[in-house]
């Protein structure tokens, strides 16, 4: 670090304009970003006789209340826990089995290239064309969709290449002497797993959750073809765009918004507490797996 | 019980592998089944025929949905090329606290995490004929009377798109640039080189996976979308996939198979090429 400093002192003293230049372009991106979002959340707390724009009506949580009365929106509070439940399925799937491919993608093993473009394709194959697929799979075998079947495999085709990818980057940090030291003083395969790779990869496996949950809380072309009867909370958000011409749909969205706030708070907390944590101990002082920012 | 290592390998990949096979790899061959069925407009008949490709490539429609799809994603592509290569550079090379980093870079991916609909939805107070943006425009003098083209054309269209995908942008760029050497930089500017042409023939050659992630994902994205393009457009343009969606709310599956089909050929095209300049697996794994 101290190294870098006299030409990281340079850089600034021959570049000050553009960092200005640049700092202004991220402030309007951030604000572009985040705008439109903070005036829906306003928006949602107008008062009983306000619209769908500004003036504000006064100030009130009618709209909140309205949301989880008014049966005429659809089921919403059926909707939102269909929607927590599935996503929690998704997140823990999704960690599971993407640490175990990633691991497995530590060796190059006959067929690993094909198994890696097979989930690249999954990443990016239009939502609908899954959920059509999924959808159509089901109707032939004669199974009808639901919530936790047909939508929870058709989201795991997205979360989970996702998930391989976010190991990508976690185990290319990964320190291969720590299991060999585990082997060396003779710990099973199954120690070595449970005692050094998990506690190591732990805060990765902890990013890979918070896409899994997110990634399957807000999805909704892929779960649009295979929910089946019941909604999960964005398709009652896509019905009430189109019905729903009252901030009871702006309430709507502070309220989902929340929740991905809570889900985001609580795992950047753990894996900030984690390294917390690891940095005061001095045995392992070294680097912990998730460090987005660190310039080796 | 000793296993080989390429065994190992396969159990560990297995879990995944068997949910992609069941989920995407069945539908996927379902949905190129379906586009070969015989379709009379009320029933579907299993049979071989082509009529559905036929049908699609007759129509007139098919080739200006695709020409305005590929509008919408080349120019969205561009866009949040330049934003988000700008973005990623100031904050990997300009920000140079670690926890201003850290910080910067998540008040950028918060969004991401949150609903797309939502996120896309919050353009309308905004964009309006009474929005905020009219609004302010007026009060500031400089129009007398709203502007109409904002909401509901193909500017809120490539607006929301921008809103919503950038980050996918971002994300993969940042990385690729955290991951160069500072002491390449060090070592040009010492040689008396330009910020231009660090930034041309070192930072854009290093962050190529970056960017080649980055657009596969809004590429993908875009191509793929049929709600942006419906609500932000006020259904006055359309997508390849929006067309598509419309056709299976007709329950008119074998065309709406075939015209699949064909989108998901050219999505891969696009990917194969980026990826024919990218060799991606070899950058993330190595």
């Amino acid at each position: 670090m101290g190294q870098a400093a006299p030409p990281a002192q340079k850089q600034l003293g021959k570049r000050r304009w553009t960092f200005y230049a640049l700092s202004a372009f991220f402030a309007l991106f951030v604000a572009f970003l985040y705008g439109p979002m903070s005036a829906i959340y306003v928006l949602s707390f107008q008062g009983p006789t306000g619209g769908l724009t500004f003036p504000m009506r006064g100030y009130s949580t009618h709209w909140f209340v309205a949301l989880f009365e008014q049966q005429r929106t659809g089921d919403f509070a059926g909707a939102f826990s269909r929607s927590l439940v599935l996503a929690v399925l998704v997140l823990l799937v999704t960690v599971a089995m993407s640490v175990l491919a990633g691991l497995a993608f530590r060796r190059r093993f006959p067929g690993s290239t094909f198994v890696f473009y097979f989930a690249v394709a999954s990443l990016i194959m239009p939502g609908i064309l899954v959920g059509l697929g999924v959808g159509l799979t089901f109707q032939l075998l004669d199974v009808p969709t639901n919530w936790y079947s047909a939508a929870l495999g058709a989201q795991l085709t997205w979360t989970l290449p996702f998930g391989l990818l976010i190991m990508f980057a976690v185990l290319s940090r990964f320190n291969r002497a720590f299991e060999e030291a585990g082997r060396d003083l003779g710990a099973s395969n199954w120690q070595i797993f449970w005692m050094v790779v998990v506690p190591i990869l732990f805060p990765g496996m902890i990013a890979v959750a918070l896409f899994g949950f997110t990634l399957s809380y807000d999805e909704f072309p892929r779960t649009l073809l295979t929910a089946g009867a019941k909604n999960t909370l964005p398709m009652e958000i896509w019905g009430m765009t189109t019905n729903v011409t009252s901030p009871a749909l702006y309430a709507l969205g502070t309220v989902t918004t929340l929740v991905s706030f809570i889900a985001i708070t609580l795992a950047l907390g753990s894996i900030a507490l984690i390294q917390w944590r690891r940095s005061r101990k001095p045995v392992s002082k070294e680097s912990p797996a998730v460090e987005i920012g660190a310039t080796q | 019980m000793k296993l080989s290592p390429a065994l190992t390998s396969y159990l560990q990949v297995a879990p995944m592998l068997v949910v992609l096979l069941l989920f995407f790899g069945v539908p996927l061959l379902v949905v190129i089944a379906f586009s070969f069925f015989d379709f009379d407009g009320i029933n579907t008949v299993p049979s071989f025929v082509w009529t559905n490709y036929q049908e699609l490539f007759a129509s007139k429609v098919t080739l200006s949905l695709y020409l305005k799809t590929i509008y919408y994603a080349v120019t969205v592509w561009a866009i949040t090329l330049v934003i988000g290569f700008t973005v990623a550079y100031f904050l990997a090379f300009h920000v140079r606290s670690l926890i201003w980093q850290m910080a910067l870079f998540l008040l950028c991916t918060v969004p991401f995490w949150t609903s797309n609909i939502i996120r896309m939805i919050s353009w309308i107070p905004f964009l309006g004929r009474n929005g905020i943006f009219n609004q302010a425009l007026m009060g500031a003098g400089l129009t007398h009377e709203p502007l109409e083209f904002l909401l509901f054309s193909d500017f809120a269209v490539i607006t929301a798109y921008v809103h919503l995908f950038t980050l996918f942008m971002i994300v993969p760029i940042f990385n690729s640039m955290a991951r160069i050497d500072r002491s390449i930089i060090e070592a040009a500017w010492d040689g008396g080189s330009s910020a231009w042409r660090i930034i041309w023939d070192i930072v854009v050659p290093l962050s190529k996976t970056g960017i080649a992630l980055g657009s596969i994902f809004v590429i993908t994205l875009v191509m793929g979308d049929f709600f942006v393009v419906k609500v932000m457009s006020g259904s006055h343009s359309a997508s390849v996939a929006m067309a598509m969606s419309n056709q299976i709310a007709m329950v008119q599956y074998p065309p709406a198979a075939a015209s699949a089909v064909v989108l998901l050929v050219i999505v891969s095209l696009m990917v194969a090429a980026i990826l024919q300049i990218v060799d991606v697996r070899k950058e993330l794994t190595r």
